[in-house]
């Protein structure tokens, strides 16, 4: 019992950590860093704007939690934020107003490109790698099918509100990363969805005998993070004003993945948290912060953010763990690099 | 012509396929139907079909490399770099070139195999870095500028009248057919597909997994990097941003070539016509001229989707 709550105790410790050496790397660097100004019944700080800019991946992060908790993984997310902000751009762009409506095209648009890539995953059994490869590849040119390949520029108060307006003193994508988070969590941590999800992850034979029906189990986290990909792409949109099918969420399928990993996530599947994916997506951008401050070229960023993957996987290596015995030597000689 | 085995319905509903979008184009656009246009289609994915071979190999074995197309790029920057600003000659650089790019795949291989990572992670981690790589030695677009390099892109001969096949296409295909030999006709090749069918029973054969793993994305990495040169055979230039996505044609490319993606079963020639085919269907657009260019996108992702079912339903109707 004493020992599973140390492991449990563990797998929270590095990510945190990892988070907290950073910040205060920051706070060397930059000691105004860590200055929150209260302007105009918003908080205004680096530390704000980092919680600002990493919300995208956040909200990524949280679906691909869930996808990779089945043994799966989404690389379609990015081409999936690009239809929802083009599906929303259409709305606004032929003159309909109501923000329940632009909103619902893009969290539709999300939901029944979840649904396909769960259908291919849950009941074609095909390779997720591949199932939502294709969605990846054709997602871009639906997007642009919707708006003629045009990138549509529009007002809308409403809808603009999603990316730069602020709650609470907050900006609004931190609010929707928490909105989510919660209910995200309340989903899987009170309901038994969360046991079932780690189930069909950890053994799908076992879990299948067990009476799980894995298929629908893959269809619903598919389709959770299509949702959070348009929620992203919806957030993406706003900010810009605008939707560009070809650059809208481009990449952050990687960036989103890699923040599941950081966060102590296994690829093949089993137990998730969405804390710590989150946290992951925080790392991810207070890393890029990082490399700002501290002076190096932003071309390094690349580079820097490759090292950190190939790092955490290793270390989450049972064999590399083993190997260096002296594991300390080489975390303080990473610090001083970093 | 072809005994129907039905080993080979993949491959011949690919052949089919090609031959069918051809003659679709050839009846309704004058030209279409020529030798001309059928080695441009040659020759302008000639860097794909090199890298879809490399990638090819990597797919028979149940790996998956994301690594190709920052290796293209970064391979450009480095060979513009050292051409264009140390003076080195072509053919000093393209033999370092292809080392260190052989070299950077067996690394991927060795931590894929010895850590027991997912090739799909592992290979992520290396297209950001060598992309990273790339654009830390040069963010700008450099341009190539040698005597061999323009020889070596006049270079090349007419066939059929007014087809051309230039030093790009020769090199693809010396490529196709060395790929053709070692899959199917080596130890090596027989060691890659008995890894993809099961890489538990193929050690318990005896098989040296670290050897032929590491080799594998040794030669992926190879054939990118020599994707690489072939490309800057077009552009004459090195730029990190290049070839962006390319990784995933050449995985499209071989999917649609019939190249079942759990491992084990797939042919070469089948991701010659599988690059073929995204390359009907991109010239078919552009003889059209109405349809726009996110159409290809489209399309393939719809024939993605047809052959990866077709495989599904050739997987199941064998009996377990």
């Amino acid at each position: 019992m004493n020992l599973t709550q140390n492991q449990n105790l563990r797998r929270y410790l590095w990510p945190c950590a990892g988070l907290l050496v950073l910040l205060i790397i920051n706070a060397i660097i930059a000691p105004e860093f860590f200055n929150i100004e209260f302007k105009d019944g918003r908080f205004y700080g680096s530390l704000i704007d980092v919680l600002n800019r990493a919300a995208p991946v956040a909200l990524l992060a949280i679906g691909m939690a869930l996808v990779i908790a089945t043994g799966g993984v989404d690389l379609s997310v990015g081409s999936i934020m690009a239809i929802a902000g083009a599906a929303s751009a259409y709305y606004i762009t032929k003159g309909v107003d109501n923000l329940a409506i632009i909103i619902g095209a893009g969290l539709v648009a999300g939901l029944v490109a979840g649904a396909i890539n769960g259908l291919l995953v849950g009941y074609m059994s095909i390779q997720p790698i591949v199932a939502t490869l294709i969605l990846m590849v054709a997602g871009r040119g639906i997007a642009q099918l919707m708006n003629e390949g045009q990138i549509v520029t529009f007002d809308h108060a409403g809808f603009s509100f999603l990316g730069t307006g602020d709650f609470l003193g907050l900006p609004f994508p931190v609010v929707l990363v928490i909105i989510t988070f919660i209910v995200v969590q309340l989903l899987t941590r009170r309901t038994a969805l969360g046991l079932y999800i780690e189930a069909v992850g950890a053994n799908p034979s076992a879990s299948h005998y067990m009476g799980l029906n894995a298929k629908a189990i893959k269809m619903s986290v598919y389709c959770v993070a299509g949702l959070c990909a348009a929620l992203a792409g919806m957030i993406a949109a706003a900010d810009i004003k605008g939707s560009d099918a070809n650059n809208a969420g481009l990449w952050l399928e990687l960036d989103a993945i890699l923040a599941v990993v950081i966060g102590g996530a296994s690829l093949m599947g089993g137990r998730f948290s969405i804390f710590l994916a989150v946290i992951g997506a925080l790392i991810i951008q207070t890393l890029t912060v990082t490399i700002i401050l501290s002076g190096i070229p932003p071309k390094f960023n690349l580079l820097i953010k490759a090292s950190a993957i190939i790092i955490v996987l290793l270390m989450q290596s049972p064999l590399f763990q083993k190997q260096l015995g002296q594991l300390n030597f080489w975390k303080k000689k990473e610090a001083n690099r970093a | 012509m072809l005994k129907l085995n039905p080993k080979f319905i993949p491959l011949a509903v690919t052949c089919c396929l090609f031959f069918l979008l051809f003659g679709i184009g050839a009846i309704q656009f004058e030209g279409f139907g020529t030798p001309r246009v059928f080695f441009n289609l040659l020759s302008d994915n000639a860097f794909l079909i090199i890298a879809a071979v490399g990638m090819t190999f990597v797919i028979l074995s149940g790996g998956i490399d994301l690594s190709v197309g920052a290796v293209i790029a970064l391979t450009g920057v480095v060979c513009s770099v050292l051409i264009s600003k140390y003076q080195w000659h072509p053919l000093v650089v393209f033999p370092i070139v292809l080392i260190g790019g052989t070299a950077f795949g067996a690394i991927m291989g060795a931590i894929i195999h010895y850590y027991k990572m997912q090739p799909f992670i592992v290979t992520l981690a290396g297209m950001f870095f060598a992309r990273g790589l790339a654009s830390v030695i040069s963010e700008e677009s450099i341009p190539i500028e040698h005597e061999f390099y323009n020889q070596v892109s006049a270079f090349g001969f007419e066939v059929f009248g007014d087809a051309w096949i230039g030093s790009s296409t020769i090199i693809c295909l010396l490529v196709l057919v060395a790929a053709i030999i070692i899959a199917h006709y080596t130890r090596f090749g027989g060691r890659v597909y008995a890894i993809g069918g099961d890489a538990n029973s193929s050690a318990l054969m005896g098989i040296p997994l670290a050897h032929t793993t590491i080799r594998i994305y040794a030669i992926s990495a190879f054939l990118a990097t020599l994707a690489g040169i072939v490309y800057s055979f077009y552009t004459f230039s090195g730029y990190s941003l290049a070839a962006v996505g390319v990784e995933l044609d050449a995985i499209a490319a071989v999917v649609i070539g019939g190249t079942l993606l759990t491992g084990g079963y797939g042919y070469m020639f089948g991701t010659l016509m599988g690059v073929l085919i995204m390359g009907v269907v991109q010239t078919y657009i552009s003889f059209d001229g109405t349809l726009s260019s996110w159409w290809t996108k489209i399309v393939i992702g719809g024939l993605l989707f047809c052959f990866i079912a077709l495989q599904q339903v050739l997987v199941r109707t064998k009996p377990r």
